[in-house]
């Protein structure tokens, strides 16, 4: 599926792997929650970088202590319309401070991917099929914006100062 | 007076509107299909109706310059059938543009500063004020720097853009409520503490539709420089955790109800409490000092409040004795007076204004109300700041208009939503029933008897003529082919607000006027001294009504 990041197309060298499937080692994987909370002594000898992705009803909370543990936080988008994980990725940035890569997965918009950038999304993966030129577009739709968000430190867009600090 | 967009401002509609031009581009050149072009429309105002697309323009908290409304002119002219058609949410919908000429029509809206964004969709919806703001007399301080911080503040809001459902927002600062502030996702009253600081009070979950609810207190007092970061813990709160399982349950007063509103409440103070450290969203003056300056009062002359001319005019000419005593207010500057149009001259459509009586209202605003005026929810207009000794001028100017009628807050100031005469929802016609009561009770002597009474009339369970809070509720169904209209008594959205109860089975489309008669008709015959409708109602309960009105059938 095509990803991008940092505003282009990008290689993806994550694997996402299944309840029962084996651990590939040395590479990048990506487990779900369960799998997670099942094995995390097991994942933890696992000697590649390491991702968790959530589903839309699962809050970052329920992994906030192990986020030490992360590389990679793949949140899922099921529909377009579920917006729930544009509030996730903003308390995984803003509250629970993670500075790994976080990346929106699903159904996914290219009119939704200014907002996700703002909310501290740094990859995103198309569904196939998807064109990845107006997606990247797209991207740069808006340069101005009515306030902050978890984009700031280099934010490309003009933001509305509520605070003076 | 009025917000001016500065650089921000008219980027952000420039980009908004060129991001849509391209999706409309896309869907006439069959890239985009409906089903993928349609969320994207949503966010832009454009619905599709039973014969066409309609197009919805914000007029946040109701406010407009004359130029803004010979633009609306210029619009309904060129693009739609000569005609718009006003909301009870401060909007302006056409109903029959062009898929191919909207982005045109949005590029015309943002040259007087206008936009559509957000008028429909899962997002912040417009927000909407007090009619009388900024020259009421009772109230604390002008709300409507409020009202833009909060539409910019959830204008394509990163976070909250794809909500659960719909949300809106109204604010007032006046011991009477004119915004409808309980029934609507967050009502913000503007109030003052024991210490005399102003801040707000905090209503969540009112709400309309299939499941009416009116809307609950969380805060008595927010300090004002916490607005935002309050608002930010509500809709955070609400995108986590409303239901997203079932489309009619996804409206916060769905959330409030199933926690309970003390649950909902420590959610809402532990999400707020847990953004405490994040200083960006605390308002320390600066921008909504900005902000307020756009709002100072303008330079009222120094008139006396006593007004000869229309005392004298009003002893000799009852009918301008009517207008006056029933659609001009009292404004806070001595010497000026808030009058009312009534957009519902007897038997015609609520809300429906031409293009010609667009231009000629802008016409008046510059000649007698410094070139502003206002929509209201109940679906009239409002010129603010109107000198008395211009009173019998602008009455003569508005009787030639027909929107002089002198029924404000009366049987026939009727709220009505589209119905099926437009809207592909609506399950039976509204504005007909509107416009036979409207003739039925066109007699003046007759009204002013009945006194202060709202008659309010939806088209179908999604309540948009707000139903819910008439005094007299009619709701427009459909039963094996025929229409058939249910009443509720009690309701209201005032300060008193209240969910009106069901009275019985539905009444078929020609016996719902006579329905409404017997209930005025019953109310006249118990009422007593100083008693409105509502209050009547409120004492007797349902059953001298039910008695009257089923024993007839």
């Amino acid at each position: 599926m095509p990803l991008i990041k940092d505003g282009a197309v990008a290689e993806d060298s994550w694997t996402t792997v299944g309840e029962d499937d084996p651990i590939p080692g040395g590479k990048a994987v990506i487990v779900g929650l369960t799998r997670w909370k099942d094995s995390a002594d097991d994942l933890s000898g696992h000697n590649g970088p390491l991702g968790v992705r959530l589903k839309s009803d699962e809050p970052p909370e329920l992994i906030a202590k192990d986020l030490g543990r992360f590389d990679l936080i793949a949140l899922e988008f099921p529909n377009f319309n579920d917006g729930r994980a544009f509030s996730y990725a903003r308390l995984l940035r803003e509250r629970y401070r993670f500075t790994g890569e976080i990346r929106a997965v699903g159904d996914v918009l290219q009119d939704q991917l200014f907002f996700m950038r703002r909310c501290g999304f740094d990859s995103l993966e198309l569904k196939e099929g998807r064109n990845v030129d107006t997606a990247i577009d797209a991207l740069g739709d808006f340069t101005v914006a009515y306030q902050p968000a978890s984009d700031e430190k280099d934010a490309p867009v003009k933001v509305r100062d509520w605070a003076s600090n | 007076m009025m917000y001016q967009y500065d650089e921000i401002d008219k980027t952000l509609v420039k980009e908004r509107v060129d991001q849509y031009r391209d999706q409309v581009a896309r869907r006439m050149r069959g890239e985009l299909s409906e089903e993928e072009f349609r969320p994207l429309r949503l966010r832009n105002g454009l619905y599709m109706q039973l014969h066409a697309y309609m197009l919805r323009v914000a007029i946040p908290y109701g406010l407009l310059s004359s130029t803004q409304l010979r633009k609306l002119a210029l619009i309904a002219r060129e693009y739609d059938r000569g005609y718009g058609h006003f909301t009870t949410r401060q909007n302006i919908q056409y109903n029959w543009p062009n898929l191919e000429d909207t982005p045109d029509i949005l590029d015309h809206l943002a040259e007087v500063e206008m936009n559509a964004i957000q008028t429909s969709g899962n997002v912040n919806r417009n927000v909407t004020s007090d009619p009388y703001a900024g020259v009421a007399r009772d109230e604390i301080e002008d709300p409507r720097p409020y009202c833009e911080i909060v539409r910019q503040f959830l204008t394509l809001h990163p976070e909250f853009s794809f909500l659960p459902r719909k949300f809106k927002v109204a604010v007032t600062a006046a011991e009477t409520d004119r915004a409808a502030i309980n029934v609507h996702d967050i009502g913000l009253r503007i109030v003052k503490n024991d210490a005399g600081e102003v801040g707000f009070k905090v209503l969540v979950g009112g709400g309309l539709g299939r499941t009416p609810f009116i809307g609950k207190v969380i805060r008595d007092f927010l300090p004002k420089e916490e607005l935002l970061r309050y608002l930010q813990a509500i809709l955070r709160v609400y995108n986590m955790e409303g239901r997203r399982d079932n489309l009619f349950k996804a409206r916060i007063k769905i959330l409030v109800h199933e926690l309970g509103t003390e649950r909902f409440t420590e959610k809402i103070e532990a999400e707020y409490e847990a953004s405490k450290s994040d200083t960006r969203l605390l308002m320390d003056g600066i921008e909504e000092d900005r902000i307020r300056a756009f709002f100072t009062p303008p330079t009222y002359e120094s008139l006396s409040d006593d007004a000869p001319d229309v005392d004298a005019e009003a002893a000799g000419n009852p009918a301008f004795a009517d207008w006056l005593n029933r659609n001009v207010v009292a404004h806070k500057q001595p010497g000026y007076a808030i009058v009312n149009i009534s957009l519902k001259p007897m038997g015609e459509a609520p809300g429906d204004a031409t293009a010609e009586q667009m231009d000629a209202v802008a016409d008046l605003a510059d000649q007698y109300s410094l070139g502003h005026l206002r929509v209201t929810h109940r679906q009239n207009l409002v010129l603010a700041d109107v000198r008395k000794q211009d009173l019998v001028a602008l009455w003569k100017a508005l009787v030639a208009l027909d929107f002089a009628t002198p029924n404000i807050e009366r049987i026939t100031d009727i709220i009505s939503c589209p119905g099926l005469d437009y809207c592909n929802l609506a399950t039976a016609r509204s504005i007909p029933v509107a416009q036979r009561i409207s003739q039925r009770f066109a007699d003046m002597k007759r009204q002013y008897d009945i006194g202060e009474i709202r008659i309010n009339i939806s088209g179908c369970i999604n309540a948009c003529g707000h139903h819910h809070v008439g005094h007299i509720g009619i709701l427009g169904l459909e039963k094996n082919g025929e229409e058939s209209y249910q009443i509720t008594l009690g309701g209201s959205s005032d300060v008193d607000a209240d969910i009106g109860k069901r009275i019985g089975p539905a009444f078929a489309s020609e016996d719902v006027v006579d329905a409404v008669e017997t209930l005025v008709n019953t109310y006249l015959d118990i009422r007593q001294d100083g008693e409105r409708f509502l209050d009547t109602y409120r004492r007797v309960g349902q059953d001298p009504f039910k008695e009257r009105l089923y024993a007839a059938y």
